[in-house]
């Protein structure tokens, strides 16, 4: 409806951004676990003025059946993005664009999760993007890593993720919409921090070798930054109570009350 | 929402339930003609849509948008323009909900909140006309639940409402051919608000908005949308092949007619705050 | 060697907890040197183990478990049961009931019913399977059954049941905590039964907190003397006794009414307590639907 208005410069002459950002600069990221009651795990990103929400269900039954697999889990991703988180009012069924963004925010989480764990069962992963503004499938990852330890499926770590573009031959860092829409190519990635393996990795524009070997280096740092963000929401969501409780830690109280004990009482059974 | 008899629910739940309501109890509480606690928040999604609001209803969530968008108008309403609700059942809001295209429940909850808005003229589509025959605004509002424990008709109507309320967009005059911005802003007109309001029958007792566990055990459910003049202007029995009395019908409208006063209100109430 | 966590420290997946001769166990992968969490848990170190103890997840049986199911298909001599998580549960009857047995099985439980049981085997390629051969499982009736996170179970037992028998002895009611993360509660009247909900929620929300008991204790007390002022204060009025009705009663005719031996060859069981009196000491088994076997023959119909 309201038609977009290219930006007259993506770098300004004193080289910041059309939100001012330096390049090397990320938008404000917001991280909050355990939004949505129903799912057992869930979060929320924003990310500059992108929005999503990431809810996981699972490991629980699979149905149709025909998608089991013997071994281990079945990972299942779904991107859909609501109708008004753009501008251009985006049609309602899915999209060939979101079907191909979920099978690669799939194929960025499934390195990290221990699917071996449950074989026959599925661990769904729903994404819902609310306000659409540039990065949205690495926002997405951003959450869905939440989302899955919310849920307490065993993971080898959290997944952060990033898209580095360019524009005015400038390497950009956490690309916004119109930066996306106008500038010189996207780089949307994610990694495993502690082992640098990279899960996710898409490009479109032009680029030189050298420029995409700075250009990942220049996402590294951004998604180390990221993971520590991760890091954080996720403990943020015990430690709030936590710390008003934790006080005179070895009284002794009447019930005989020793906290590790009683939550691993049952789990006797080690491999 | 649905039909979830086929959804097995134990016959402990079931029976504590009903013990609850022949005691005159709910089982979070609250009078059989009561709302859970209402949220409204309007414009969260400032930077795309015209107009945005999301609404809890007790853990029942969900998101409305609005996007304005011009067109042509249908050939036999060359004058008005069109207004269209659409809803969705999403994997996301439970595990209910199945991945795939909308089933019958999914289908039948977007009809009825779009025949809330439709047949009481929420919307002056008069006023949407850009250029008679030529090109009309459309106004689409889409609805995505996000958290489902029971009564999504309510909560979709509410939030659909609130989000056309809010709704801002720029006005257009056709130049030459094209559409161009006249740098003014405008409202969705809204002349006649309609609020739908849900009671679920559950054995002999109505109850108003039912929770996910209460929707499991009715028998039906009755939503009745009510406008500015406390007229009815939509009815939808479903959620249950139970028959409804004469006497239920009566006394689900009496409720209605007193709860949609107070969602109105709170409606209202709630975008002066914003503004 | 190095250990790089805290006591009672809320650890995040990837997180390096130790390095060294260390020994990972339940919550932890390893590389070999170092040991990392793989779930969102308290860090525990046990002599040379360590481990993470999960605050979230869903039910995964084991062998032993004490579950809480409700029937959702009747296939032959199977029941299906649902406990929750990824796998879907069965019963055969064998386990159940007592020989010989009425061909049709949904006589002595049919869907919708709730059991307490057993996980006797479960190894992720097949099962779990369930008995209800053992002491105290039965066909549940009355009561109300609620959902808590499966990882937070432990910590409402606590040690040794010090915290189920602490809100039991507050509350005077009845329980049954089942590893799948269901309670079955029977409370003599509704305010106790939300004062047994405020509980458990509350035992839920903290549990990676300590002193955990005696904060539960504290707001039972104080919500009980609250109780108690109320109900002194409405004991004029004339309302008083619906307030405090029984929801379930205990001496319900169903459930004391002894099916006959030529009608019913499973061997019926009164619930009306936790404790089972056992008249057969080697075996226990379900109570049948007393009610309506009866009815059955007698072609009643029922709702």
């Amino acid at each position: 409806m309201s038609p977009e208005v290219k930006p007259d410069f993506l770098i300004s002459p004193e080289g910041l951004r059309v939100d001012g950002r330096r390049p090397d600069e990320m938008r404000p990221i917001q991280l909050e676990v355990g939004v949505l009651k129903q799912a057992d795990g869930s979060a929320l990103i924003r990310q500059g003025k992108t929005y999503i929400l990431a809810a996981v269900y699972g490991p629980r039954e699979l149905h149709p059946r025909h998608l089991t697999l013997n071994d281990r889990a079945y990972l299942r991703c779904v991107y859909r993005m609501a109708t008004f988180s753009v501008p251009d009012r985006k049609r309602p069924a899915p999209s060939r664009r979101e079907r191909e963004i979920s099978m690669v925010i799939s194929n960025a989480l499934q390195p990290a999760l221990f699917l071996e764990e449950f074989p026959r069962a599925v661990i769904d992963v729903f994404i819902q993007v609310i306000q659409a503004d540039g990065g949205t499938r690495c926002a997405a990852i951003n959450a869905a890593s939440l989302a899955l330890a919310d849920a307490g499926i065993p993971m080898k770590t959290l997944v952060p993720a990033v898209a580095v573009g360019k524009a005015d031959g400038q390497l950009l860092v956490d690309l916004g919409d119109e930066e996306d829409k106008y500038g010189q190519g996207d780089i949307p990635m994610a990694i495993l921090p502690d082992t640098g393996e990279i899960t996710l990795l898409q490009q479109d524009g032009s680029f030189t070798r050298e420029e995409l070997l700075e250009a990942i280096q220049l996402g590294i740092n951004a998604m180390k930054y990221i993971h520590e963000l991760q890091k954080d929401a996720l403990k943020r969501a015990y430690a709030k109570r936590v710390s008003e409780l934790d006080e005179d830690d070895d009284e002794d109280d009447d019930y005989e009350d020793d906290l590790e004990t009683d939550l691993g009482e049952s789990d006797l059974m080690e491999e | 929402m649905g039909d979830f008899s086929s959804e097995v629910i134990s016959q402990i739940d079931r029976r504590f339930m009903l013990d609850l309501l022949a005691k005159n109890e709910r089982v979070d509480g609250r009078a059989f003609d009561e709302y859970r606690e209402i949220q409204i928040e309007m414009d969260v999604v400032p930077a795309k849509a015209e107009g945005s609001a999301i609404v809890r209803i007790g853990d029942t969530t969900v998101v409305a948008g609005v996007k304005v968008l011009t067109g042509e108008p249908y050939s036999d309403n060359p004058d008005e323009g069109v207004v269209m609700v659409t809803a969705e059942m999403p994997p996301i809001a439970s595990p209910l909900f199945e991945l795939g295209p909308p089933k019958e429940d999914a289908i039948e909850l977007a009809r009825v909140v779009d025949r809330g808005v439709r047949e009481s003229e929420t919307v002056d589509v008069k006023k949407l006309c850009i250029e008679k025959g030529k090109s009309v605004y459309m106004v689409f509002v889409d609805i995505y639940p996000l958290e489902y424990d029971g009564n999504l008709i309510d909560a979709s109507s509410l939030a659909a409402n609130a989000a056309m309320m809010t709704s801002r967009f720029p006005e257009m005059k056709l130049e030459g051919g094209e559409l161009v911005q006249t740098g003014k802003e405008l409202e969705v007109p809204i002349q006649n608000m309609a609020i739908e309001c849900t009671v679920a029958r559950i054995g002999k007792h109505l109850v108003l908005d039912p929770t996910l566990r209460e929707e499991m055990v009715q028998d039906c459910r009755l939503t009745m949308a009510v406008d500015e003049k406390d007229n009815f202007t939509a009815l939808q029995k479903g959620g249950g092949v139970g028959p409804l009395s004469i006497e239920d019908i009566d006394h689900a409208m009496g409720i209605a007619l007193e709860r949609t006063k107070d969602l109105r209100t709170l409606l209202k109430r709630t975008i002066k705050g914003t503004d | 060697m190095a250990v790089y966590f805290q006591k009672r420290e809320v650890v995040v997946p990837g997180q390096l907890l130790a390095e060294g001769r260390y020994r990972p166990s339940v919550g932890t992968y390893d590389d070999g040197e170092r040991i990392f969490a793989a779930v969102v848990g308290l860090a525990e170190l046990r002599g040379n183990t360590v481990k993470v103890v999960p605050l979230e997840g869903v039910y995964i049986p084991r062998e032993g478990d004490l579950v809480l199911g409700t029937i959702t298909i009747v296939a032959g001599n199977n029941w299906k049961i649902d406990i929750g998580g990824p796998y879907q549960a069965s019963l055969h009857a064998n386990n159940a009931l007592r020989r010989p047995y009425d061909d049709d099985i949904s006589r002595y439980m049919d869907i919708g019913d709730v059991v307490t049981a057993e996980v006797i085997a479960f190894d992720r390629v097949s099962g779990p399977y369930l008995s209800m051969k053992g002491r105290g499982l039965r066909k549940l009736t009355d009561g109300m059954i609620l959902r808590v996170s499966p990882a937070k179970i432990p910590r409402i037992i606590g040690r040794r049941g010090s915290m189920i028998n602490m809100v039991n002895n507050q509350l005077q009611i009845q329980t049954v905590v089942g590893q799948n993360g269901r309670i079955w509660i029977k409370a003599p009247n509704i305010p106790i039964l939300r004062l047994a909900i405020k509980a458990f929620r509350m035992i839920e929300d903290e549990a990676h907190t300590s002193k955990l008991t005696d904060r539960v204790n504290q707001m039972l007390v104080e919500e009980m003397a609250s109780l108690r002022d109320e109900e002194v204060d409405s004991s004029t009025d004339e309302k008083a006794d619906d307030d405090i009705e029984v929801i379930s009663d205990i001496p319900d005719e169903e459930e004391t009414t002894e099916v006959e031996p030529e009608e019913d060859e499973a061997q019926v069981e009164e619930a009306e307590s936790d404790e089972i009196v056992d008249p057969v000491e080697e075996e226990t088994l379900t109570e049948s639907k007393d009610e309506e076997d009866v009815d059955k023959n007698e072609e009643d119909v029922i709702e």
